[in-house]
């Protein structure tokens, strides 16, 4: 298959992740913030440094509140990780691999676009968000399912598995760092209010329900982190999906040395993780960490297998909202 | 808006579903009687629906004016329009005639230019012609054809008479919408389907595949066959896209390929470079290779004009092509039917003043208010003068332009082009249009069993462009079973 689609499908599917997953973030976020005592140190400005925009977000806004950082996170479209971009961005790329994917994948990604675009010029943002964001997620799982369902799984859909894994595992990082707030409050009351805000993590994931289910305890924050980074077979776990990873490369793809190489060394990084002693301290410097590596992975993948030159002007569009 | 024939009244123009007012004609009796039957609420709900399929299909083109990358939904009629199998196997005849012609007479201008020799065609045309490319003379594609796909305009006069308009030679587009229209149209109309006699139009990409394929250098099972297209900001990209899918090719663009120290070409994958046979080209002659033609085209391939001379790639349509449809040298085109066949054209060209000829100059300049100016070498609808609907001061502009360069232009009667009902708003109301048949040309020659009509939805305008405020309706070749 050609680099450049190859490249695009990879690009279509962390979009539509990052979509699926910022929708989810603000879902959860605006719950818990409804839920939990103010002066805790909890607020939405957090929201921004976890998405990692926080230069963008500075420069046009001088305070942090609530309908700044949700109109930033879902609607504005000089944000390159919001939610409208993440759509636009997918559904420009989808729709110049359009000779690969299923016809309908290209019609629900477009529908899901303009769906968006319209409800955010609405009521999305303020009396409708939850509703709103909850489609967003079916939605955008509903096409993951399409292509999984209806995509020859060969080459191709390996691009598509790859972007999306790696996507997922970059998200779970950032909403692990929700987690590792530092929060301000008594003894008793800190360890309970610790509990509630990694229960929150884990619903941010739709993980709560799975962890009950396998770890068999109450929510505790050891405990999360562990699932959240080690386990292997939840989709959202960081090591299932480097897991998902390893299994693309290995499966149909030319050249994977290097790149197999690669996440093998992040899956023991993760692996050998000593939870405890992280959560005591240096929790977020390893997520940063992290952080750090899908990125290089991200650079690795591209170099075998996108190399030539790409055309800048794909990751270059603007979308207007 | 329920429809009701009586009152529908195209005035003194050939209307395509009836003859006089309540009097459908025979082929189109069935569907207006049924369209007929429909309620107000009912006709509109179907074009909702039309529209809401359209939209979600994202059937789209790209206007080239707009800055930014705008797509536009293409506007869709519900009514098709009806024309009779009878009809329409002449008018099949005439454009194999006329395409067969035009491919000896592109093969013989970049050859042995018998028919400059003879007289026939003035041989200053050709080599004074931007479409004529020196780089390509001597060049012996495979059958002999340069022109594997054509869109031909036609359009009909007040008294039914059926005229070329033009022959687009080099990248005709439109023919995915043509499919697509057929796709909406069984999905707002399925019982028509079931009841009448109409002809398929779905399979046009398996049959441009097998011709395609006919073209390959290598004798494989499997040819490696791709498109080639400008990017996504070319306003015909969605056409691009769709005919790969269809045909399961590759999509490609110029970034994707390079030629190769052995003059073939290749292209860029996940495993490294594949080798191509066969390239269905969007991109125009002058930038399909920076070595040879413009040195500024990003589009293009370097080299790929070499690779095609050593035959090592079939470029379809092979470059040069174009020649042929030049506006000038289409006034030409009966006289080359009838020196390479014999025969006499099928279907007339719409009557033509060529600007260069002194007497024929004089008379389009004196009666520029009554004629339809064009330039010979624009596509789109851009750069002519439509003299009945144009200001003094547009047609004091194209005076100057035809004197400065009368080989540049011919002129032609404004022609009164036929109707069809048309939904426009809350009434049914006749609206011009046109017709492209797309022919395939290899060993063998395939028609469209119809093609794309394209309508000026706008009250009383001639232009059916998608580029200016046209749109489109599906087109029925009915077969009413008898004569």
């Amino acid at each position: 298959m050609l680099s450049r689609v190859a490249e695009r499908l990879y690009w279509t599917a962390r979009y539509l992740e990052r979509a699926e997953n910022t929708a989810r973030l603000v879902k959860v976020y605006a719950y818990m913030m409804l839920d939990m005592p103010s002066g805790i140190g909890l607020n939405w400005r957090q929201l921004v440094d976890i998405s990692g925009a926080h230069e963008y977000f500075d420069k046009h806004h001088r305070s942090s509140g609530e309908r700044n950082v949700t109109r930033f996170m879902l609607a504005d479209s000089g944000n390159p990780g919001s939610l409208i971009t993440s759509l636009g961005m997918a559904r420009e790329n989808i729709r110049t691999t359009r000779d690969l994917v299923p016809a309908e994948g290209w019609e629900h990604v477009n529908e899901l676009y303009m769906f968006a675009r319209k409800k955010l010029a609405g009521k999305a943002l303020v009396k409708d968000r939850y509703e709103f964001l909850s489609e967003i997620v079916m939605r955008c799982q509903q096409i993951t399912g399409l292509l999984a369902g209806t995509m020859s799984h060969g080459p191709a859909y390996q691009f598509v598995r790859v972007g999306r894994n790696l996507e997922r595992a970059d998200m779970t990082t950032r909403m692990i760092d929700v987690g590792s707030a530092t929060l301000i409050a008594p003894g008793v009351e800190l360890e309970r209010l610790e509990n509630r805000l990694w229960t929150y993590v884990l619903r941010s994931l739709s993980a709560h329900q799975m962890y009950r289910q396998y770890v068999r305890r109450r929510v505790q924050p050891d405990r999360v982190l562990a699932f959240l980074l080690q386990d292997t077979d939840f989709p959202r776990a960081v090591a299932h999906a480097l897991g998902e990873i390893a299994s693309c490369f290995g499966n149909q793809l030319p050249h994977n040395e290097e790149p197999l190489r690669a996440v093998l060394r992040l899956q023991r990084l993760v692996a050998e993780a000593d939870v405890e002693k992280l959560r005591a301290a240096g929790l977020h410097e390893f997520i940063d960490q992290l952080q750090l590596e899908l990125g290089n992975l991200h650079q690795l993948i591209s170099a075998t297998w996108f190399a030539h030159e790409m055309d800048e002007t794909i990751t270059r569009v603007s979308v207007s909202a | 808006m329920e429809i009701e024939w009586k009152s529908y009244d195209p005035g003194e123009f050939y209307d395509e579903m009836i003859s006089s007012p309540g009097n459908p004609r025979r082929a189109a009796r069935a569907i207006a009687g049924y369209l007929q039957r429909l309620s107000a609420k009912q006709l509109g709900r179907r074009q909702h629906a039309a529209d809401l399929a359209i939209a979600e299909m994202g059937v789209t083109f790209t206007v080239y004016s707009e800055g930014t990358n705008i797509d536009r939904t293409w506007p869709f009629d519900i009514i098709p329009r009806i024309i009779a199998q009878k009809e329409w196997s002449r008018i099949e005849e005439g454009l194999v005639q006329r395409m067969t012609a035009l491919n000896m007479f592109i093969h013989d201008l970049y050859n042995e230019q018998k028919i400059l020799k003879d007289g026939v065609v003035p041989e200053k045309l050709i080599t004074g012609s931007k479409s004529f490319l020196p780089q390509c003379i001597g060049a012996t594609p495979r059958y002999n054809v340069w022109a594997h796909i054509c869109g031909s305009d036609l359009v009909r006069d007040k008294d039914g008479t059926v005229y070329v308009l033009e022959d687009n030679l080099r990248v005709p587009s439109g023919v995915s919408y043509m499919i697509e229209n057929r796709a909406v149209t069984k999905r707002v109309f399925p019982e028509l389907f079931r009841k009448h006699r109409i002809q398929p139009v779905d399979d046009y990409p398996s049959h441009l595949f097998d011709m395609l394929a006919s073209l390959s250098p290598r004798p494989l099972d499997y040819p490696e066959i791709v498109v080639m297209t400008p990017g996504i900001y070319n306003s015909a990209y969605f056409e691009h896209s769709f005919l790969a899918q269809q045909m399961g090719a590759e999509l490609v663009e110029g970034s994707d390929l390079v030629v190769g120290d052995d003059d073939c070409v290749y292209m860029k994958t996940i495993a490294g470079l594949q080798r191509v046979d066969v390239i269905y080209r969007r991109v125009n002659d002058e930038f399909i290779d920076p070595e040879a033609f413009r040195e500024d085209s990003v589009l293009g391939v370097r080299g790929l004009l070499r690779a095609w001379r050593a035959g090592n790639v079939a470029l379809a349509n092979a470059p040069g092509a174009g020649v042929a449809d030049d506006k000038v040298i289409y006034t030409y085109v009966p006289a080359i039917i009838k020196y390479y066949l014999d025969q006499d054209a099928i279907i007339p060209n719409v009557p033509s003043y060529r600007c260069e000829d002194r007497e024929q100059r004089e008379y389009v300049l004196a009666n520029l208010a009554t004629l339809v100016v064009k330039p010979a070498n624009e596509s789109g609808g851009y750069g002519m003068l439509v003299g009945p609907h144009a200001t003094a001061v547009e047609r004091n502009k194209f005076v100057n332009l035809i004197k400065r360069n009368p080989r540049n232009y011919i002129a032609q009667p404004a022609l009164s082009l036929s109707t069809a009902p048309t939904i426009c708003g809350q009434h049914v109301e006749p609206r011009h249009l046109d017709l492209r048949p797309f022919i395939l040309q290899s060993d063998r020659t395939y028609v469209t069993a119809g093609g794309l009509t394209r309508v000026a939805l706008r009250k009383g305008s001639l232009v059916v462009n998608s580029s200016q405020g046209g749109g489109s309706k599906d087109t029925w070749i009915v077969d009413t079973g008898a004569g």
